[in-house]
């Protein structure tokens, strides 16, 4: 990217301003999600920096709105912090129950989704699959249809059919959503994969199920996993279908999040974004590992 | 196999010297054959169960907001609440409109069934729905309907003069128009009303009034905001793929953290960030005013309007055009735009007649990509957009949450579903869906 020693005076002042820019629009990427880090810890319930905050006075900073996703919704939220207020936090905190329901919807929605989603990922990358690009077509689309006309048309299939504000019609809905993902991330595991690896087991008289959990299973695990990732997120940050279909008592993280938003927005989300923030970080972290580790496998070296 | 004799099964190897044979004396163009076939079955019934399991949870409730978009039964069907029990309505007015063709003035026969409609209603306690019906198409008819089902009863010929004594607006020839329309449960009114539409009292197709035309215009909004975010986002990418691109892979995997932890952050947490950044009392106005850019009674309005939808929306969707761009732009080989320097040409030119055409599939891929996840945004508009920076999802989550007229709103998603498959099978064949990716 250096610029030749002959380049003219203009050329490097473009350069020099081209940098700039670049460096610009990385910082448009990164600051709004790193803003809410600090400001999650304000000591005032206000979204910018305070005086204090600005002269790094200690007493500009607090972690009362941490507190506060404790503490919201609970029983006796002034008691002593012994075991009893802990059992209370675990059975009424509202955010607490919103984690909990994130979390039983975004497991088996994940599951779901990277069961049915490897399986026809193997069926779909195999070169006699008859109407693949269709089938594609069809599997990947959840993720292209706008998210207001899948949660609208589930809206009415569920009340005809009953699955309206329960826990397996929310958990269907959600792996439908995760399901390209896993689709695309398998897929491009196994481009590339060496079938000649199977046949070897199978001439070694391994059954097709051996040859599957040992041979191809370990190969793809790195793009089933960041397809399972990708579908937990996908799961964990979904609004619309909740709002839609499930019932008004089943809260999920973003739902909350939704009405915090919409009613009083309190500094508190900003302490459950920042949460998610970290959170992003680490999957992100592990996806990038994941990556490299079956680049390795495959042995396709990165250019 | 055309060309193999029917008895072959009878044939011995050595009669049959000329052909290629398995070890049980299939040929073997039969037998690869049938592995071939097999190999096919064992392929689809690995997708199968997937394929089922996304026509059960997406595509049949998709079929079902299709359906739902011209077919209302407000006017004809009545469906019990606690027993489910379907009951026709309205069953004399609809035989006299099928009676009688459009346009025709009702007479007293019309009055007669009307008023006979009107009792049955009363009883079944649904004056309220059918009236509900005619509403979304001709305002203040709920009243309409549950004042004279109230009295309907008591009601004496002659009809006319009863009903009209009751409400003159059942002598509205446009009245007349909507229960026509509404007399069957199949119906293309929805999409009409989608279009700022309607049927006139002969049954004509007119455009509403125009302070009641909304839906165009925002199909309108949606499309212009949606192309403007996917040129910001394209202006945006291009200079960071190709710094991406072009530098040794340590440095772009690091900046590449850049681009992927936007993408992995939660959508609520991103728009959450931007109400904070762009508040009047908020981070940006709040570091304006303290530089002295603009005055502190003077600060900028960036949220609950257009630009606070244009800003968010391209933060969040500037990932989806970056990537794209750099999975095109790695490959590319500098030696050609050293060639092209090297023949004399400017680095103006060798970009722009060397470089960028190179990188064109890229831009198809992501502005594609943008411009169709731009159309249907639903979450970012609602928290940021303000009135004026609503798209047409929101205005379908409008019909489906608070004025509750789903056949409406079924219309409406069915319209913007049509142009997103469009852009969705333009995206298969330009750029082929196996050549999405994630990161």
């Amino acid at each position: 990217m250096a610029l030749p020693s002959h380049a003219s005076t203009l050329e490097k002042v473009w350069h020099k301003s081209y940098l700039v820019i670049c460096g610009l629009i990385f910082l448009f990427l990164i600051a709004p999600i790193l803003i809410v880090i600090p400001l999650s810890f304000n000591a005032e319930p206000y979204f910018t920096f305070t005086e204090k905050m600005l002269s790094f006075d200690p007493t500009g900073y607090s972690t009362r709105w941490y507190d506060l996703l404790l503490t919201f919704g609970m029983d006796q939220p002034e008691n002593t912090r012994d075991s009893s207020w802990w059992a209370d936090v675990w059975a009424n905190a509202a955010w607490v129950n919103a984690a909990k329901n994130s979390v039983i919807i975004g497991f088996f929605s994940t599951l779901l989704a990277t069961v049915l989603g490897t399986l026809a990922a193997l069926g779909l990358s195999r070169p006699e699959m008859p109407f693949r690009r269709a089938i594609m077509a069809v599997l990947i689309s959840p993720m292209i249809v706008p998210i207001i006309i899948t949660a609208t048309g589930l809206f009415f299939f569920y009340s005809m059919t009953g699955l309206a504000n329960s826990y397996v019609g929310v958990v269907m809905a959600h792996a439908t959503l995760g399901i390209p993902f896993v689709i695309i991330t398998v897929t491009a595991t196994l481009v590339g994969f060496d079938h000649s690896l199977t046949r070897a087991a199978a001439n070694l008289g391994a059954t097709p199920t051996t040859t599957f959990f040992k041979i191809t299973m370990p190969l793809i695990l790195p793009g089933v996993i960041s397809g399972a990732l990708f579908a937990f997120v996908t799961s964990f940050d979904e609004v619309v279908v909740v709002l839609f279909v499930a019932a008004h008592d089943q809260q999920t993280i973003p739902r909350q999040m939704w009405n915090g938003i919409r009613e009083q927005i309190s500094p508190a989300i900003l302490s459950v974004a920042t949460i998610l923030v970290i959170i992003s970080i680490l999957l992100l972290t592990t996806v990038e590992i994941l990556r490299r580790r079956s680049e390795r496998l495959r042995g396709v070296s990165p250019q | 196999m055309s060309d193999a004799p029917a008895d072959m099964s009878l044939m011995s190897p050595a009669q049959d010297a000329g052909r290629l044979t398995t070890k049980d004396g299939r040929p073997l163009k039969a037998a690869l054959a049938a592995a071939e076939a097999q190999a096919k079955r064992k392929a689809f019934f690995l997708v199968l169960p997937l394929f089922l399991f996304v026509l059960i949870t997406f595509v049949a409730p998709i079929g079902q907001l299709l359906h739902r978009s011209i077919n209302n039964p407000g006017f004809t069907t009545h469906t019990d609440i606690s027993s489910g029990t379907k009951t026709p309505i309205m069953v004399n007015i609809r035989d006299w409109f099928d009676a009688n063709p459009a346009g025709t003035p009702p007479d007293e026969a019309a009055y007669e069934a009307l008023a006979k409609d009107l009792v049955v209603l009363r009883e079944l306690k649904a004056p309220g729905i059918v009236g509900t019906r005619i509403n979304y198409e001709r305002s203040g008819s709920r009243s309409l309907f549950t004042k004279t089902a109230r009295k309907a009863a008591k009601l004496e010929p002659p009809y006319t003069e009863a009903l009209l004594d009751i409400d003159e607006d059942w002598g509205d020839p446009q009245l007349w128009s909507v229960m026509r329309g509404a007399s069957s449960a199949y119906t293309l009114n929805f999409y009409l009303a989608a279009l700022d539409l309607t049927r006139d009292e002969t049954g004509e197709i007119v455009s509403v009034n125009e302070n009641r035309q909304v839906y165009v215009k925002l199909f309108t909004r949606t499309l212009v905001l949606s192309l403007l975010i996917t040129f910001v986002c394209f202006v945006l990418a291009y200079p960071v793929a190709h710094l991406l691109a072009t530098l040794p892979l340590r440095y772009s995997n690091l900046l590449m953290i850049f681009v992927l932890l936007p993408f992995w952050t939660s959508l609520l947490v991103r728009t959450t960030s931007w109400m904070v950044l762009l508040q009047s009392q908020g981070v940006v106005n709040d570091a304006l005013v303290a530089t002295g850019t603009i005055a502190d009674d003077s600060r900028i309005q960036m949220m609950y309007n257009q630009t606070g939808t244009i800003i968010a929306m391209t933060h969040i969707l500037l990932p989806f055009m970056i990537l794209p761009l750099y999975s095109v732009m790695r490959p590319i080989n500098p030696s050609y735009v050293r060639a092209a320097r090297s023949l004399g040409a400017t680095s103006w030119t060798a970009f722009r007649r060397i470089y960028f055409p190179q990188t064109i599939p890229g831009i198809g891929a992501g502005a594609l990509l943008v411009f169709i996840l731009a159309v249907g945004y639903y979450i970012t508009p609602a928290l940021v957009g303000g009135a004026d920076g609503q798209l047409i999802s929101n205005l379908i989550a409008f019909h489906m949450t608070k004025s509750l007229n789903w056949s409406l709103a079924a219309a409406l998603a069915a319209l913007l579903l049509g142009g997103v498959l469009v852009l969705y099978w333009l995206y298969d064949r330009l750029v082929g869906i196996d050549n999405l990716k994630l990161g």
